[in-house]
């Protein structure tokens, strides 16, 4: 069960703010899209399995469609050719949208300092949290999918319409 | 007739005589040398004579040798018997301001993406090829990686300190 959000509540009533209610109900019902390139994606299915379990948080459903999903998730070496593939599969995502990059290589090119990948992924898409490790464990990817959902509980509704977002999308040439 | 490196060789120089530029043995496995502007009649003889039958085309890549001066850049093709199980490399050397070598693609088919990965890592241009383009790397690079003169590493980090590289 989660925890109610701060309110007046009574008999037989519960009143609170919206963006409470619907920070609540994005956080627990994220569907993240798994771009898994390499081994951090093994990592993620262990994530996914029973073990560990990320169906708890309330991400049961893989969105392989970028249409239907919130979340992005980036696991894996990615190639400066694979560059364009991963920018396209984020602007066909629909707002509200959040990004993490799992592991060294995303978040950095990791030990893969050479010409032919990208240096992390903050090069061509904005990312809300970095999940260290090489790879990361299962713990360190659920962990990164909770404080995505710190992000998301706390975002205000009007987050996606100010001047600062649209400059930071515009940063990246993204419409 | 068994094949060995002798009688490969012998015939080899029997038919194309100064094109066969040398040979040597590593490991008991026979390198020659051979003239690149002759490249593919050897190479089409080596496939269709009955008695060679190096029906298959193993690898096919290059080197980057910046010290040899006048012929810098060789293409390499690994050749296989599969009959008899014996195998073959041919060597042709190219001066780097004039990398061309005629396709081998008319061949062997496998040759075709051997090709494009060759010119995309090398800048080998193989003459009748009939689609080279880069295979691999991003269509727009400006470089040809594997060779000498250009950096393995990223050029867009500004978070390196050269002194934690020794350098």
């Amino acid at each position: 069960m989660v925890e109610a959000p701060d309110g007046l509540h009574g008999e037989g009533f519960f009143a609170t703010s919206l963006s409470k209610v619907i920070g609540l109900a994005r956080a627990n019902s994220m569907w993240p899209l798994p771009f898994a390139t390499s081994c951090c994606g093994i990592e993620f299915m262990a994530t996914m399995g029973s073990n560990y379990d990320l169906a708890r948080f309330g991400s049961e459903r893989m969105s392989f469609s970028p249409r239907q999903a919130d979340l992005l998730m980036v696991m894996g070496t990615i190639a400066k050719k694979m560059g364009p593939i991963l920018r396209q599969v984020y602007e066909q995502m629909a707002e509200p949208r959040w990004v993490i990059s799992v592991g060294a290589c995303a978040s950095s090119g990791g030990i893969f300092d050479t010409y032919s990948v990208l240096q992390g992924i903050d090069r061509i898409i904005p990312v809300d949290v970095y999940v260290p490790g090489c790879p990361p464990r299962p713990e360190q990817i659920i962990d990164g999918v909770m404080r995505i959902q710190d992000l998301v509980k706390n975002e205000s509704l009007r987050r996606r319409n100010t001047p600062e977002y649209k400059q930071l999308l515009a940063s990246y040439g993204i419409e | 007739m068994a094949l060995n490196n002798e009688t490969v060789l012998s015939r080899l120089k029997e038919h194309f005589g100064d094109a066969v530029l040398d040979s040597y043995e590593n490991f008991d496995y026979l390198n020659i040398e051979i003239d690149a502007s002759r490249n593919a009649e050897i190479l089409r003889f080596l496939k269709i004579d009955t008695q060679m039958n190096f029906i298959y085309l193993t690898d096919l890549c290059a080197v980057h040798m910046p010290d040899q001066t006048g012929k810098e850049l060789g293409v390499v093709y690994h050749l296989h018997n599969l009959e008899e199980n014996y195998r073959l490399r041919i060597k042709a050397w190219l001066n780097i301001n004039n990398p061309e070598i005629a396709s081998a693609t008319s061949i062997w088919k496998g040759a075709n993406w051997m090709e494009r990965e060759t010119y995309d890592f090398f800048g080998v241009v193989f003459t009748g090829h009939p689609n080279l383009r880069r295979i691999l790397n991003v269509d727009h690079m400006e470089v040809f990686p594997l060779r000498k003169e250009f950096p393995l590493e990223d050029s867009t980090r500004e978070d390196k300190d050269d002194r934690f590289f020794g350098r």
